[in-house]
Order: structure tokens, then C-alpha cells, then sequence
């Protein structure tokens, strides 16, 4: 069974000039303790997405225009206020970009981490310091004991980000949602952060929504791969079919914009153009301007998701004649 | 956070010396003698002269600053002229009404201020933020003395609820000082009320946008907590420097507070000492508002580091 399902997902801002669907017929599932990577470019509509997920979006300007987010059984784009934080957190918890500033200044990382466990549990004040120092341990904090009253500003990058993973997991959450975990980190710390993610995966079981537009994130983590475009889902498969055979022009051109040290590529191809914004989207296929395979029919109308093979789909009216054999 | 009070107390040090002299050079430069205004128009000069002599007045201007000074090393502040008695007792006698109705304006003016303001950010854009800033925007434009005298109108004259003037000893009779100070005390909050607001407001919208927010939400922390605990603890760092600066404009303010609600306060004393020439009043006076100010000053500073632990660990 699917721990989440997300269904024709249409998530809709009102602006100065109108309302602009940020995200549209957005679907896909993660099965439990299964790691779906969502990768596209700045804009494409991956955390708008998770956002949505989450239910953290600020309604107004944001608006759910349609679909639905079923986890646990249950539709989460009608749940009141008061459900939805009973989600957040021992259901599905989340860790963003700026490690730097995701954490308050003001509190001790003891603190905030405790106060995410007592927001939800109840238990005694050494009982929550117990749990955060084994969590702070959990995520490789060193010293963990010593170090819960010390503040946000005295750890370096990689440390706020593994702080952020031990709040985010201290709940025990069924899914966790990644997005861009490690953009703002040194490579280096990168790495480190991706191995523990993983390692917590196999610890605690949870299903992780990786967000990204790092190809080499996704070859390192994901177990099946969402490509997204300008608001819209235009690829799924596992992630050695998204490598191995991708099937829209876009992906391909996203592979082909990685440097690779094995093959020898005479230089990279970049994808001409930039995405569109959300208002002055193109009629019909969104990536048709910048696609060198592109034909009247493209721009006539947009390309649904077909399922081309047993488990990879895209969304492209010549795929299937573009199919590498 | 003791090295900060320390430091900033040494600091304080300067200050108070360059105030000392301001007020004392303020003094005698104003043309008119504090001993022709003592002895009375009906004086004769000879009078005038011997008055001059006993106050020390015929003394060269140095002369004078070097006794103050020393008076000053002593810790005397001098006697008032006018009053015959010294300036430190004076002052401790009509310091009390001032503070407290300073005080008492600072519950106004906190109560509205941050509780408006809070509310209004929350609402961004909606009826009770414009409404809100709307009386902000009243309460600064409007001056103080105005807002008293409508008060005084309303309150005092048709519905008799309030006592249009007059000071009660709170020790005397809390619910008759209480009855005495609630329209001089809210109408001086007025405008720091509605300074307050507008600075609560664009400091918790400012905090409100932050990751950590973002972070609180994602926890599923309740409301309440995601805005008292995680926006209002960081929105407060700026809030509290208005409030240094609050307290020096109702100090300043309260002069015509009390002239209006005839409230036997510090700025009465001041403004009778300064039309009498009376000099050491007037110095001691303004001596012991400054330094009281610097200690508010300094007390922010500390605050600061109580708030913000980036602060504390530099």
C-alpha cells in the first residue's frame, strides 16, 4: 500500500495580475520506506510541491485549486489546522535548504528539538532530554549531551543541518521530506549528510521525498525518480531507467548538462533558454520552446503522462519515436 | 553579560560629565539673574547684591564651576535657590510622581502597542491591521495635550468619572492615585502607544518571513507557541530599543502631563526652576534625569544580551 498518494494536485497564487497555478495536476505516490526523488530547476514547482504536502503554504495567496493528498488514509488538503499539526511531525516531518537559518536563534538546540517531541508526546523534562541527546547521537552530533544547550550560531553548517534531521526525526515520522538538504552545504558535508540520511532510512524505516536538481543527489539516494517541469510532472521511472533510458527531451538534456569523469562527452550541451515563469507559461508542451524536437503539434496542446513502459512515464508526444532502441 | 553592564557603566561616566557641563554653561547663558528673580520686584539693589553675594553668584563663572564640581565629588547636588532646600531632597520628592506616571504609561503603551501590533501582523492587510494602524497613526499625530484636554472634556466634566487634575499618594490611597493618574498616564501613551505598534507590527512581519518559521510550522507546533515563543522572542530585540527610547519621551512628555493634570512632577520643578534661574536645581535636576536615563539605557543593553544568545557570547 502507498504511505502517500498525491492526486491531480493544482496549487494556485494570487498575484498582482491574477491567479497563477504554481504547481498543476501534480500526481504521484511514495510507497513506505521507499526514497522518491524530485528533481527539476529553480522554479520548476518541487518545493511548492512539498509545501503543499505539508500544508505550510500561507493561504491566502496560496490556494489548493484542486486534487488531493492522501496519507494514511486520509485527504490532507481538508484537514483543519489542528489535524494537520498532529500530521507534522510524527506523520511527516521536513528539513529545507538553509540549515543556517531554519533553526530559531534565539533557543538552545536542546530546546528546539525537545520542544518538537513534547509538542507531541508528553513526557517528562529529563525523559525529553533523554530522547533529544540519543536523537542529537543518532544524527552524529558529538558529545551530544554537552552540546544541547549550545545555540544555532555556535555550529558550523553541516552540524544545524544534522540538528535538523534529529528535530525532524524525533517523532519517528513515517515520511520525510527533504528539500535541497545538502544545496547550501560544502561538498564535502554533502556527502555526509546524504550517507546519514540513508543510514536513518534503513534505522527508522521512514519513506524520504528528496528534493533536488542535483542529478548526482538523485543517482546517490533515490530508489524511483519524479522530473518536473514549469509546474508539471513530465518523467517518472526508477531511477536506473531515468539514467539508463530517459525518455522526455528535457530529462535527457538535464543528464547531459552533468560533467562525467567515465564517459567522454566533447563538451556539455546546455539546454537553451530559461524556464518560464508561472504567468507567461507557453501554450501546449511548456519545454516545446526550448526543445530541439519539437513540432507544430507540440505547441497545440499539453502532453499527458503515458505510461511507456512497465514503469516509466513520460510526458512528451514523440517519445515514443525518440525512444533510444 | 555583567562585563556588558560593567563596560557600559564605565561608559556612562563621560556622559554624565559632558550633561553636568551642558547644564551648567545652559544656565548662565540665558540672560537673567536668579537673584534679582529670589529677591522679588520690589528689591532694591542693595538687597539684590547681598542676595547675589550669599548664593555665591558674585563669583567668577569658573569659580562656580570648580564648587559645583566639588559639591558634585562630595555627592551634593547643591540647595535650590528658590526652594531652600536641597536639591537631591527636592527632587526625591516629586521624582516619584513623574516615574510613576511614567510607569503607569508604560503599561498603556506596552498593552496597546505590542498587543496591536502583534494582532496586526497577523492579520496583515485585513480590517483589524488597518484599523489598528489607523489609531497608531492617531495616536502619533495627536498631541498629547489635546488628547488630555478632550479627555478632561469627557471623563472629568460630563461623566464626572475621573478627576480632571490633582496628585494622591499611592501610599496614601491606591485606587485615588490610580483615579488620579489613568487619564494623565494614557493620554502621554498615546503616541509612544502607537509608535510602538507600528514598530511591534513591522518587526513581527519581518521574524514572521524567517526559515525558522518555517521550521516551528513544520514541527507541528501549535499557533500560539509558533508566534509568542519562536516570532515574538526575536521580534523583541528591536522592540526593546524602542522602549529605551519610550522611556526618555515619557519623561520628556510628562512635563505637560503634569502641567495639564496639574501633577506636582518633575517637570514642574524643572520648568519653575529654569523660568527662576534657580542654577543648581536645575543642574542636580537634569543631573539625576540623565543619569537615570543612562541607566535605562544600560539596562537595554543587558537586556539585549538576555535576548539574543549571539549577543551574550561575543
Amino acid at each position: 500500500m502507498n504511505l502517500l498518494d498525491v492526486r491531480g494536485l493544482t496549487t494556485a497564487f494570487m498575484t498582482g495580475s491574477g491567479e497563477v497555478n504554481a504547481i498543476e495536476e501534480v500526481s504521484f505516490s511514495i510507497r513506505e520506506g521507499e526514497i522518491l526523488g524530485i528533481v527539476g530547476e529553480s522554479g520548476s514547482g518541487k518545493s511548492v510541491t512539498a509545501l503543499t504536502v505539508m500544508g505550510l503554504l500561507p493561504q491566502p495567496p496560496a490556494r489548493v485549486a484542486a486534487g488531493e493528498v492522501i496519507f494514511g488514509g486520509q485527504n490532507l488538503t481538508r484537514m483543519s489546522d489542528r489535524q494537520m499539526r498532529s500530521i507534522r511531525g510524527p506523520g511527516i516531518s521536513m528539513i529545507f535548504q538553509e540549515p543556517m537559518t531554519s533553526l530559531n536563534p534565539v533557543f538552545s538546540i536542546g530546546d528546539q528539538v525537545m520542544e518538537t517531541i513534547a509538542a507531541h508526546e508528553r513526557l517528562s523534562q529529563s525523559d525529553l532530554r533523554k530522547r533529544a541527546i540519543d536523537m542529537l547521537d543518532k544524527v552524529g552530533i558529538p558529545s551530544a549531551a554537552r552540546r544541547l544547550d549550545d545555540y544555532p550560531h555556535q555550529m558550523s553548517g553541516g552540524q544545524r543541518q544534522r540538528v535538523m534531521i534529529a528535530m525532524a526525526l524525533a517523532c519517528n515520522p513515517k515520511l520525510l521530506i527533504a528539500d535541497e538538504p545538502t544545496t547550501a552545504l560544502d561538498v564535502t558535508i554533502q556527502a555526509q549528510i546524504l550517507d546519514l540520511l540513508m543510514d536513518l532510512r534503513d534505522e527508522f524505516g521512514m519513506a524520504i521525498m528528496i528534493i533536488t536538481h542535483n542529478m548526482g543527489v538523485i543517482a546517490e539516494t533515490a530508489d524511483r525518480v519524479l522530473v518536473m517541469y514549469a509546474g508539471r510532472v513530465i518523467e517518472e521511472a526508477p531511477v536506473a531507467g531515468i539514467f539508463d533510458r530517459p525518455l522526455h527531451p528535457y530529462t535527457r538534456g538535464l543528464l547531459e548538462c552533468v560533467p562525467s569523469l567515465v564517459e567522454d562527452k566533447p563538451r556539455l550541451v546546455a539546454i537553451p533558454g530559461t524556464l518560464p515563469e508561472p504567468a507567461r507559461r507557453p501554450p501546449g508542451c511548456r519545454f516545446a520552446p526550448r526543445c530541439v524536437h519539437a513540432q507544430p503539434a507540440c505547441t497545440a496542446a499539453i502532453p499527458s503522462l503515458e505510461l511507456l513502459e512497465p514503469t516509466h512515464t513520460a510526458a512528451c508526444f514523440r517519445a515514443r519515436e525518440l525512444a533510444p532502441a | 553579560m555583567i562585563g556588558v553592564a560593567f563596560r557600559r557603566l564605565l561608559s556612562a561616566i563621560p556622559v554624565l560629565f559632558i550633561v553636568s557641563l551642558i547644564s551648567f554653561g545652559l544656565m548662565r547663558l540665558i540672560p537673567g539673574d536668579p537673584a534679582a528673580a529670589i529677591a522679588g520686584v520690589s528689591a532694591t539693589p542693595a538687597e539684590i547684591e547681598r542676595l547675589r553675594r550669599d548664593l555665591g553668584l558674585d563669583q567668577p563663572v569658573w569659580m562656580q564651576l570648580i564648587d559645583y564640581y566639588q559639591g558634585l565629588a562630595r555627592g551634593d547636588l547643591g540647595k535650590s535657590l528658590l526652594l531652600g532646600k536641597g536639591v537631591f531632597a527636592a527632587t526625591m520628592e516629586r521624582l516619584p510622581v513623574t516615574l510613576g506616571l511614567s510607569a503607569y504609561a508604560m503599561v498603556f503603551t506596552l498593552l496597546i502597542g505590542v498587543v496591536s501590533g502583534i494582532i496586526a501582523a497577523l492579520r496583515q492587510n485585513s480590517w483589524a491591521d488597518q484599523a489598528a494602524m489607523m489609531f497608531a497613526m492617531i495616536g502619533i499625530s495627536v498631541p498629547n495635550f489635546f488628547l488630555g484636554l478632550l479627555m478632561i472634556i469627557l471623563f472629568a466634566v460630563h461623566l464626572g468619572w475621573l478627576p480632571s487634575g490633582g496628585y494622591v499618594a499611592f501610599r496614601e490611597d491606591p485606587m485615588g492615585w490610580l483615579a488620579s493618574m489613568t487619564m494623565p498616564a494614557f493620554s502621554l501613551a498615546m503616541l509612544q502607544a502607537g509608535l510602538l505598534a507600528r514598530i511591534t507590527r513591522s518587526s513581527m512581519l519581518e521574524v514572521l518571513r524567517q526559515d525558522y518559521i518555517r521550521t516551528a510550522r513544520a514541527k507541528g507546533l501549535p499557533q500560539g507557541k509558533v508566534v509568542l515563543k519562536h516570532a515574538l522572542s526575536n521580534a523583541m530585540i528591536p522592540i526593546v530599543t524602542v522602549v529605551g527610547i519610550i522611556v526618555s519621551l515619557l519623561l520628556s512628555g510628562a512635563v505637560v502631563t503634569e502641567a495639564l493634570f496639574s501633577l506636582p512632577g518633575m517637570g514642574q520643578l524643572l520648568t519653575q526652576a529654569v523660568l527662576s534661574r534657580d542654577y543648581p536645581m536645575v543642574q542636580g535636576g537634569l543631573l539625576l534625569v540623565t543619569t537615570f536615563l543612562v541607566l535605562v539605557n544600560i539596562s537595554v543593553d543587558v537586556l539585549y544580551a538576555v535576548l539574543d544568545p549571539r549577543v551574550r557570547y561575543e
